[in-house]
């Protein structure tokens, strides 16, 4: 089952038209990802790597049953996009896009909570690499063949320090249920928390590695969470042990500017939860495969 | 994005908060010439660097005459000022401001933030202000008072009146801290500010309130619809470096270490850095190249990294979703050819077409140095550092 995603979701792309929408669209069909549909307002009733095209989300939604949508939309425009595919039904949306305004995402919070929780989206990103389900299908920029499926969830902030862990993992010969990133800014869709819960209902996932990175509150948030509720094993690495304080490394979120939010203290607070720390990045696989129990191949 | 503090006056004067009269200057006869304007006994010369602490620094002084004025201004202006804030290398001072002197029965706190736990715009206050909020939290956290606004709504009156008496405001002080609470939330929102600040919000002789000083810093995703923030913009406040960078596409920090790195994505560059640090050496910078670099890009960034004259090794991690191998490596060979690099250089690439990559190393026939794995990288780039003792 995997989370999120898997090959029976219908994915809708908004922003498919566009010379990257569409590179990666073409990815993630060959990937063997539900592609059913694009929307770009202008463009509907086109045809764009043979699936139509449709002027709003509502219609596609319609029209194709599409439940999931990747966004591909300039940063002036993705909060737009965002509350469009949350009005239409749409379950679950992905936004790469790296650069919205802080405030836009308020408003996209804000207007996520006018739903009842069982028509609430589940909003991914911005700012993010996306989300896999390896061999059943992806939405997002990811290199799908790293991934190798199993039955460890990661999630992220970073795309390609989520790469760096399932590659590892993958070595060793631990594959992956599902891989989210939640992305790098100050406010995003979904936390550390909300991909938690969903990994400990999932019955094809036994484990979690979280990697985590300066600032912000959401690991303290997650180890509160675990400590309280989780019952599988969580392996956690935080990125920025180096980082200088007040000063923004990258990501618009990854600025230490309050009590809690240095990678040592994050360290502290998930090891107080009972959270295994892998003390560096290159030993993310390792770490997990101890806590498994399973054998380094190598 | 930073401004200076008469930027942020002026900006919040524009919304209903009312500050001292004053006036901009970039000579010591300019500095004399706006006190002359304003008139009256006394005189705040302030200098504009986009920092904190400036007046523990010397660069905030009462002046009573001309002739104070035109001397503090000539100390000052050129000058580098060192605060707590801004590193040993300090700011450079290029302009005054020269205000009314303001008569100051008490100092008091005020401040706009995003808040990322309620992912709101959230107001912090206290009765006691004028030193940094991060001293106040920790020496009287009991006399802050947070108060979360809704997006939805904006700040209410009722608020900003609960807001006011809780900071023991009185009579005529209630109404006017309801206008100031309400133009400073109008200003943070309208304008995509990160964060207001006005340290100290004084109550004069008279009782009344004003923004002593201000500080206001803005959203940089949010420029492209502020062109009239973007135009405040000093470029002599900012390392140049990272100036740079950030005109190319590259995330950029300057730190203090040896080795300059290269890597693709924000996590994976500071877990990099912390892989280094981990191997005994000292990372020179951030860099995160940023999605779908083409090799004119790569060698923009050893360019950067380069600008920095301590760096004696370039690890260079990319693991390449968006990215390709190819292309990176095609960056590393025409940097060697361009730049005419002498200094040890560490290639770990991993991801989209990396086989092509790999190749394109291995025929280059430069003396590049290949790493499979990211302890692997740290370990040859801490390695790969000319050693002092056994060179001599």
């Amino acid at each position: 089952m995997a989370i999120l995603i898997d090959e029976t979701t219908r994915v809708l792309v908004q922003g498919m038209t566009g010379r990257i929408g569409q590179f990666h669209t073409q990815e993630m069909i060959d990937a063997g990802t539900n592609v059913v549909a694009g929307v770009t307002p202008g463009k509907g009733g086109t045809t764009v790597l043979n699936r139509p095209q449709f002027n709003t989300v509502r219609e596609a939604v319609e029209a194709t049953g599409a439940e999931a949508s990747l966004l591909f939309v300039p940063p002036p425009f993705a909060a737009d996009a965002m509350m469009e595919a949350a009005a239409a039904g749409i379950k679950t949306c992905v936004c790469v896009t790296d650069g919205l305004p802080a405030q836009d995402m308020m408003k996209v919070k804000r207007f996520l909570r006018h739903f009842p929780d069982d028509q609430k989206m589940c909003l991914i990103g911005p700012n993010c690499a996306g989300i896999i389900s390896p061999g059943k299908g992806f939405m997002g920029i990811m290199p799908p063949h790293i991934y190798k499926p199993g039955r460890v969830g990661i999630v992220g902030r970073s795309g390609t320090l989520g790469y760096e862990a399932a590659s590892q993992m993958s070595a060793l010969g631990i594959g992956i249920s599902s891989s989210i990133g939640i992305g790098g800014d100050p406010i995003n869709g979904s936390s550390f928390r909300d991909i938690l819960e969903l990994f400990e209902a999932d019955p094809e996932t036994d484990a979690v590695m979280m990697i985590g990175e300066i600032g912000g509150p959401q690991e303290a948030d997650a180890a509160q969470y675990v400590r309280e509720h989780m019952t599988k094993p969580v392996v956690a690495y935080v990125a920025g042990l180096s980082a200088p304080k007040g000063r923004k490394m990258g990501h618009a979120g990854a600025i230490i500017s309050a009590f809690g939010e240095s990678a040592q203290e994050k360290v502290e607070i998930l090891q107080e939860a009972g959270i295994t720390v892998a003390p560096n990045p290159s030993v993310m696989g390792d770490t997990m495969a101890s806590v498994l129990g399973v054998k380094a191949a190598a | 994005m930073d401004i200076h503090e008469y930027q942020a006056k002026e900006i919040l004067a524009g919304f209903g908060v009312p500050v001292p009269r004053g006036g901009l200057a970039y000579s010591p006869e300019q500095a004399a010439y706006q006190a002359r304007q304003l008139g009256g006994e006394a005189w705040v010369v302030k200098a504009q660097v986009h920092s904190g602490g400036r007046g523990e620094a010397g660069g905030v002084k009462v002046c009573r005459s001309e002739a104070e004025i035109r001397d503090y201004a000539q100390s000052l202006l050129g000058t580098q000022l060192v605060t707590k804030q801004t590193g040993a290398a300090g700011k450079g001072v290029y302009r005054l401001w020269v205000e009314e002197a303001t008569d100051i029965a008490q100092e008091l706190y005020l401040g706009f933030v995003l808040d990322r736990k309620t992912e709101r715009i959230m107001i912090v206050a206290s009765a006691h202000g004028g030193m940094a909020i991060e001293d106040l939290a920790h020496s009287e956290p009991d006399s802050l008072v947070r108060m979360v606004i809704d997006p939805a709504t904006g700040l209410i009156e009722y608020q900003a009146r609960e807001l006011a008496f809780k900071l023991g405001l009185k009579g005529k002080q209630i109404g006017q801290m309801v206008t100031m609470l309400r133009a400073c939330y109008r200003a943070y929102r309208d304008l995509d500010a990160m964060m207001v600040e006005i340290n100290p919000l004084t109550i004069t002789g008279t009782g009344d309130l004003v923004a002593l000083d201000a500080k206001m810093s803005f959203d940089t995703n949010a420029l492209y619809r502020r062109p009239q923030v973007e135009a405040l913009r000093d470029t002599s406040q900012e390392d140049a470096r990272e100036a740079m960078a950030a005109d190319n596409g590259l995330a950029y920090v300057g730190l203090d270490g040896d080795i300059g790195c290269i890597i693709n994505g924000a996590g994976l560059a500071m877990a990099t850095m912390d892989m280094i640090k981990l191997a005994g050496g000292e990372p020179a910078n951030f860099l995160d190249i940023g999605g779908g670099a083409s090799p004119e890009r790569v060698v923009t960034a050893f360019r950067t990294v380069l600008t920095d004259p301590n760096v004696e090794v370039i690890l260079v991690n990319i693991f390449a979703g968006i990215n390709r191998c190819d292309w990176i490596a095609k960056g590393v060979v025409q940097a060697y050819e361009e730049v005419g690099l002498t200094i040890p250089v560490v290639v770990r690439l991993s991801g989209t077409n990396v086989e092509e990559g790999r190749q394109i190393i291995e025929n280059s026939g430069l003396p590049l140095i290949s790493a499979d794995t990211l302890a692997g990288a740290a370990e040859a780039a801490v390695a790969a550092r000319p050693h002092p003792i056994a060179a001599e």
